[in-house]
Formats: structure tokens, C-alpha cells, sequence
């Protein structure tokens, strides 16, 4: 199975900290990065911008809007897409990524969705 | 067959429902991968018994007999919907070639005594396992666990659960669809946790054993004290697990919940008023589950490797021997809870130390620690907290205080005979 991992972190809290407090974070997260990136598991881990806009049907027309549909102190900050063969080494897998380990005083932490499989008829 | 004969079949086919049903639904939730399908198969193979038992006499292996009649009305079943689905037939040809090993010994040794072959092996008991683990997972929310566990490995129905609950039995019924769906749609898998994962995974399964227990033993709100059938269940359910994995903490908490039901007779009066500890006619502790309780304790203290469940089962125990609230060895049971609270530091913990410290040292040493729990900010909506402060500043004379902390108290519980038994505290003060 697929999964869908999506790293939060509590964006006012991030974009408080100094250059010199990110680097650091950084330094402590890339072990566990390369880990994760070496486990054979891995299909897709990209870090995203806090730049969100969304778009949803609004009277038969397409509207767009600045922010996220719900305003949260945790908002995705990154996702990956993981192979796994059930939940349980899903969840062994996305507890590799930094966010599982690093961050705690920042709102981290990692949701982890199953990606439908929807026969093909 | 004779009349006779018909009559012991049908019997049989009771007797080994209650004690079978569950081993045989856990394996065919192995072989046909999934909680709905195996449920329906398990109905269909105890009709196939009823119907078959009586006319050609008992199977020499009536769990195996289930299991694979079971499994192959299910595949059978599949088949036949299979003429108007092509992904069915796939399945169900996948489902045959599905590994039997482990199904050709069931039910030819006696229940217990099967040995299990590792970690994650093929034996019935595995299955069992398998079960309880999976029913106890972590993905599940808290509610859904307990729910699960007493439906698909307890075997109690929705309705009783949801009586034992105090919910609707549409709303229970809705979170077990809701967990089996979460099961499958997330791919919570059909195992046993690898040695790694163990502890923490164990840990949730005796928790959700636990609150059971207390659901059954304390009911959270309601008219009556305990809820016995519940508290009943979980010591079934811990026997069970003790049975399958000999883990210390395991040990721990049947020791936990034996001697706390010792007590069961002696806590209420008949009318189902409250009576504290220190008036218990202690005659009425059931003397078998107390001598089991301690013997327990002592085997998960030998083994070196105990945990919380079984320090409180020790200080349990304390209590359980002592004749009197007098002659209770208090320091002992102080180090206990000091011991325990360095395991799990926690502030109900803090609370019931007090309460320890207050019997061994008098109320002031008692008060000064409950008091620094409160200034800490904890336990301020726990109505014993509050319910303790009260009884140790009428211990003190300290009469006003003792009343804000009752009516505190008061404000904080549903249940009946904790609130009736607050109020004639208040009216004792006046």
C-alpha cells in the first residue's frame, strides 16, 4: 500500500526562529532525513512554503481565496509518499522522518493516510 | 441418530459456542482477511453444525471441523457473487491458496495447553493474539478499542456492551463499523507486534483491559456503584492474555484486578451506599481471589522485570492481608507508592501517596502534599482530589475548609452513591 505522510509543524513558532536556530534544526533533522532516505521506502519527500491558497466551488464558478480552508497553529509543512505493506510499517517507516523525533517545542508531528486504491472496473 | 443423541449434539454444538467461537472467529479473521466476512462465516459454519452435528454425530475435531467449514462456505459464498464481479473471483482464489498451516493441528490439544511457536506464529492461539492485538491497536481511538475488544474477542453483543457503556446501542454499533473500517481501509495488519514494538504495544492492550475493569468496578456515572459483568469480562480478559503472553505486567494486572474485586462484596451495602476501606467488614473480602491476587504479585516480582500494574497490585495486596486500616503496614506501602510514582510520575499517584503519607505521618503531612498538587494546577476537576482535601481538614477540625472541598467535590462526580456519600459528609459537618 501507498501512504500519504504529512509533516506539521506550528508555522508563528517556526517563523520565529533565528537563521542561526534553523540551521541548527536542520543539522539535527538530516540524520534522520538521510535514514528515511535511504530505507528503500520512499517515493516522494518534499518541503513545502506556508503559501497556501485555496480553490473551491462557489456558486457554479471556481473561487479562489487566500489561506488554508481551516486556520490551525499546525499546518503541513512538508509530505512524503511511502510504500509499505500494512499500517504497521507505515508507521515504522514515517517515524524515521525528523518530524517524529525533532521539533517538539515547534508543533511537530506527522499524519499518516492510506492512498485509496479504487478498482478499476 | 437417536433422540438422545440428537439432543447431546445439539449441546455440544452450545457448548463448544461458548467455549470456541472466538478461537475459530480469530482464525478465520486470518484466513479470509477481513472482520465482517469472518463473522458471517463463523454464523454460517455453527449452522452448518446445528444442522450436521445432530445427523452424522460430532466431529473428533469440532474446532477444525469450524474452522475450515467456515472458510469454505466464505470462499464458496465469494465464488458464486464472483459470476457478477471479476475482483471477487481474484480474491477468492487468493483466499484458497492462502496458507492452511497451523489449522490441521487446531483443537487437538487441549485449550491452553497449545504451544505457541514464536513471536508471530501459526498455532489457534496465535489467532487469539492476533486478535486482541488488533483490536487494542493504537490507530483505533480509546473508545473504539474497548468497544472491539469486548465484541470481537469478549463475544459480547452490541446491545450489552452498549447497556455496560451507558450509550445507544446505534451509536456502538456505528464505532465498531467505524473501527472495522479504519482496519481495513488504513491496513492495520493481522499480527502480533514484533519483539521491538512489544512493550508499547502490550502496554496498550493492558490499558484497555484495564478500563474495562474500572468501567465495570467504578462505573463513571450512573446509579449503581459496579457494573460487575464488565469488571467480570476483564478478568476473563486477562487471564486470557496471561494465558497466550506471560508478560510480568500482565501478571501485574490480574493480580490488580483480582484483589480489587476481592473487596467487591464488602464496598457497598445492600441498598448500594459507598463504604470506604477503612469500614469494610473485611470478612466479606473473597479470601481466594485475595490468596490468588498476592501469589501473582509475588510471581511478577520475581521476574525482576515489573512495572506499574504490578506495584499497585503489591500495595493492593498490603491492604488485602491487613486485618484492620490500623494495622495496615503504611510505611510499606508509602515505598510502594514512592517506587511507583518514580515509574510513572503522574499527579493521581501524588494523590493516593498522600493519602498513605496522612495514615502513616497524620492528616498534616497528608494535607501539605494534596495541597501541592492543587497549587501545582493538577487534578482541579478530579473530585477525589478535592473529596481527600475535605476528609483530611475534617480529620484537622478544620471545619469551613473541609465543607468548600466537599461541595467542590460534589460538584465534580455524576455518580449516584459517590454524590449520596459526599452530601452526608456535608451534613455530618453542620
Amino acid at each position: 500500500m501507498k501512504y500519504l505522510c504529512m509533516a506539521y509543524g506550528d508555522r508563528s513558532r517556526m517563523e520565529a526562529l533565528s537563521k542561526g536556530q534553523m540551521d541548527a534544526i536542520m543539522q539535527e533533522c538530516k540524520p534522520y532525513v538521510d535514514d528515511l532516505h535511504g530505507s528503500g521506502h520512499l517515493i516522494i519527500d518534499e518541503g513545502l512554503t506556508w503559501e497556501t491558497t485555496s480553490i473551491r466551488p462557489r456558486a457554479g464558478k471556481v473561487a479562489v481565496t487566500d489561506g488554508p480552508f481551516v486556520e490551525t497553529k499546525e499546518q503541513v509543512g512538508g509530505v512524503f509518499i511511502i510504500e509499505a505493506r500494512d499500517l504497521n510499517e507505515a508507521i515504522l517507516v514515517a517515524s524515521r522522518h525528523p518530524a517524529a523525533h525533532v521539533g517538539e517545542h515547534l508543533g511537530w508531528g506527522i499524519e499518516v493516510r492510506p492512498i485509496a486504491v479504487f478498482p478499476t472496473a | 441418530m437417536t433422540g438422545d443423541a440428537v439432543r447431546s449434539a445439539r449441546e455440544t454444538v452450545d457448548i463448544v459456542y461458548r467455549s470456541d467461537s472466538r478461537r475459530v472467529l480469530a482464525t478465520l479473521i486470518r484466513l479470509l482477511g477481513d472482520f465482517d466476512v469472518a463473522e458471517e462465516a463463523l454464523h454460517d459454519a455453527f449452522a452448518a453444525a446445528l444442522e450436521q452435528w445432530p445427523r452424522d454425530g460430532v466431529p473428533a475435531n469440532p474446532r477444525a471441523w469450524l474452522v475450515s467449514t467456515g472458510r469454505f462456505k466464505a470462499i464458496d459464498g465469494m465464488r458464486r457473487r464472483a459470476r457478477f464481479d471479476k475482483s471477487v473471483a481474484k480474491l477468492a482464489r487468493e483466499l484458497e491458496l492462502r496458507d492452511l498451516a497451523g489449522e490441521t493441528g487446531a483443537g487437538s490439544a487441549a485449550p491452553g495447553t497449545v504451544p505457541r511457536e514464536g513471536a508471530d506464529g501459526q498455532g489457534p492461539e496465535d489467532d487469539r493474539l492476533r486478535l486482541i492485538f488488533t483490536c487494542c491497536h493504537p490507530a483505533l481511538s480509546p473508545d473504539s478499542q474497548i468497544a472491539l475488544t469486548l465484541r470481537e474477542v469478549c463475544g459480547l453483543t452490541t446491545e450489552e456492551i452498549a447497556r455496560a457503556f451507558l450509550t445507544s446501542g446505534s451509536t456502538l454499533a456505528q464505532r465498531i463499523v467505524r473501527a472495522k473500517a479504519k482496519i481495513r481501509d488504513a491496513g492495520i495488519p493481522y499480527e502480533v507486534p514484533s519483539r521491538a514494538d512489544l512493550p508499547e504495544r502490550l502496554d496498550a492492550v493492558l490499558r484497555v483491559i484495564y478500563l474495562v475493569f474500572n468501567e465495570g468496578y467504578s462505573a463513571s456515572s450512573g446509579a449503581s456503584v459496579t457494573r460487575n459483568d464488565l469488571s467480570a469480562e476483564a478478568i476473563r480478559l486477562g487471564r486470557l492474555l496471561l494465558e497466550l503472553l506471560p508478560d510480568p505486567e500482565a501478571v501485574g494486572l490480574l493480580a490488580l484486578m483480582l484483589l480489587q474485586e476481592s473487596r467487591r462484596a464488602a464496598r457497598s451495602t445492600p441498598d448500594g451506599e459507598l463504604i470506604l476501606l477503612e469500614n469494610q467488614d473485611r470478612s466479606r473480602w473473597d479470601r481466594a481471589q485475595i490468596a490468588e491476587g498476592v501469589t501473582l504479585v509475588q510471581r511478577a516480582f520475581s521476574s525482576r522485570s515489573f512495572g506499574p500494574y504490578t506495584l499497585q497490585a503489591a500495595i493492593a495486596a498490603l491492604h488485602a492481608e491487613a486485618p484492620s486500616t490500623a494495622e495496615t503496614d503504611w510505611e510499606e506501602i508509602v515505598g510502594l507508592y514512592e517506587v511507583l510514582a518514580r515509574a510513572e510520575p503522574s499527579p493521581v499517584v501524588e494523590l493516593n501517596r498522600a493519602v498513605a503519607v496522612a495514615m502513616r505521618d497524620g492528616p498534616p503531612a497528608g494535607l501539605a502534599i494534596v495541597d501541592s498538587i492543587l497549587a501545582k494546577g493538577h487534578l482541579a476537576d478530579y473530585y477525589l482530589a478535592h473529596s481527600v482535601r475535605a476528609d483530611l481538614c475534617r480529620r484537622l477540625g478544620r471545619t469551613a475548609e473541609a465543607r468548600v472541598s466537599y461541595q467542590k467535590a460534589l460538584s465534580l462526580t455524576l455518580q449516584e452513591p459517590e454524590r449520596r456519600f459526599l452530601q452526608q459528609r456535608l451534613a455530618e459537618l453542620a
